[in-house]
């Protein structure tokens, strides 16, 4: 029975597929969101250490920077918390342009 | 998150069961709650919100900030009827995040080719539902309109608390259909239940946008704007 096409997209079914294949990754959690943000609270993003990731945190907005950080998570193993806003120029170079805002949680699989 | 946590998160979700990861967002720490665990917890009160209403949610306790990251089952369409409509409606549901069975007793409609890549059941829907029991995560759209295949599908579904009740057919069969049910002690505000003619009212005039008016109509009721609904 094949598995449904979902689960070859579902970041956390491919978390632990890269996991047993020994690739080092991180997950990224939306846990907050203010306004019009695009994915809500929960939703999730897998990221290996060459950047090779699986699911959304947006939109589509801010998945590179989240993608960036989470590069750093993985060889710091530590975890890290990201604030994006509305784009303009000041704490990031990229935002989300719905206007809403959103905290990220990003963290390593140890 | 540690991977051992990963891996039993992954587990509960395979088995249909609903699961709470609970993040300290300080230290970084995860936990596992499964249903049964929420009342034992010191964080009870936020764990039973969470379980009922699905929405993952940040909290304060105690002077720390904890995220509670709420993994219901994801929802399961079955599809009554390896017909032209669910050759359509299959691959939709998969893409739009929906794990999906057809089930028909029809072996010649009932076919690996018509049905690549689906979870396809060529046996009754007694027999199928037997062994993968519907329950308030699931859906059910019985297209065959053939009461010997349909009538026991939906009468289960009306039972188990289906998030979504479907049914195609004509005014006059679906009339028919709620005699046979009612004479068979389904009672009349479970009957109501059943969205007939199925499908969001969009003008859908072949097989593939019958599917589409289905899905649509489906996933408004599993969030909740459907008719009927609260709010």
């Amino acid at each position: 029975m094949n598995p449904p096409e979902n689960h070859r997209t579902d970041p956390l079914d491919i978390a632990a597929a890269w996991s047993a294949e020994g690739r080092q990754i991180a997950l990224a959690t939306v846990v907050e969101t203010w306004g019009s943000a695009p994915r809500q609270a929960g939703s999730q993003l897998v990221i290996d250490a060459e950047g090779n990731f699986e699911g959304s945190v947006s939109g589509g907005c801010v998945e590179g920077a989240v993608i960036a950080e989470a590069v750093d998570v993985i060889a710091s193993a530590k975890p890290r918390m990201l604030e994006f806003g509305v784009a303009d120029e000041t704490a990031w170079r990229v935002g989300l342009s719905c206007g809403g805002r959103i905290k990220v949680y990003v963290e390593p699989l140890a | 998150m540690e991977r051992a946590l990963l891996l039993s998160l992954n587990e509960e979700r395979r088995a249909r069961r609903a699961a709470i990861v609970v993040t300290d967002l300080e230290t970084g720490s995860g936990r596992l709650v499964r249903q049964a665990e929420a009342l034992q917890d010191p964080l009870d009160e936020a764990l039973r919100e969470g379980f009922r209403s699905g929405k993952s949610r940040q909290i304060e306790s105690d002077g720390r900030t904890f995220f509670l990251n709420v993994h219901l089952p994801s929802p399961r369409l079955v599809v009554i009827g390896a017909v032209h409509i669910s050759q359509a409606l299959a691959p939709m549901a998969r893409i739009a995040g929906f794990e999906l069975d057809v089930i028909d007793p029809r072996t010649a409609f009932a076919t690996p080719d018509r049905f690549a890549g689906s979870n396809l059941h060529a046996d009754w829907p007694q027999e199928v539902l037997a062994r993968q029991p519907l329950d308030a995560f699931c859906a059910l759209a019985a297209l065959t309109h053939d009461p010997k295949i349909d009538d026991f599908p939906l009468q289960a579904a009306l039972e188990a608390g289906c998030f979504y009740v479907g049914a195609l057919g004509s005014r006059k069969t679906h009339a028919r259909r709620l005699e046979r049910l009612a004479a068979n002690g389904v009672p009349e505000d479970k009957l109501q239940k059943i969205r007939a003619p199925i499908g969001l009212d969009i003008g859908a005039s072949n097989p593939a946008e019958i599917a589409v008016a289905v899905l649509g109509e489906v996933i408004a009721a599993l969030r909740g704007k459907g008719p009927g609904a609260a709010g």
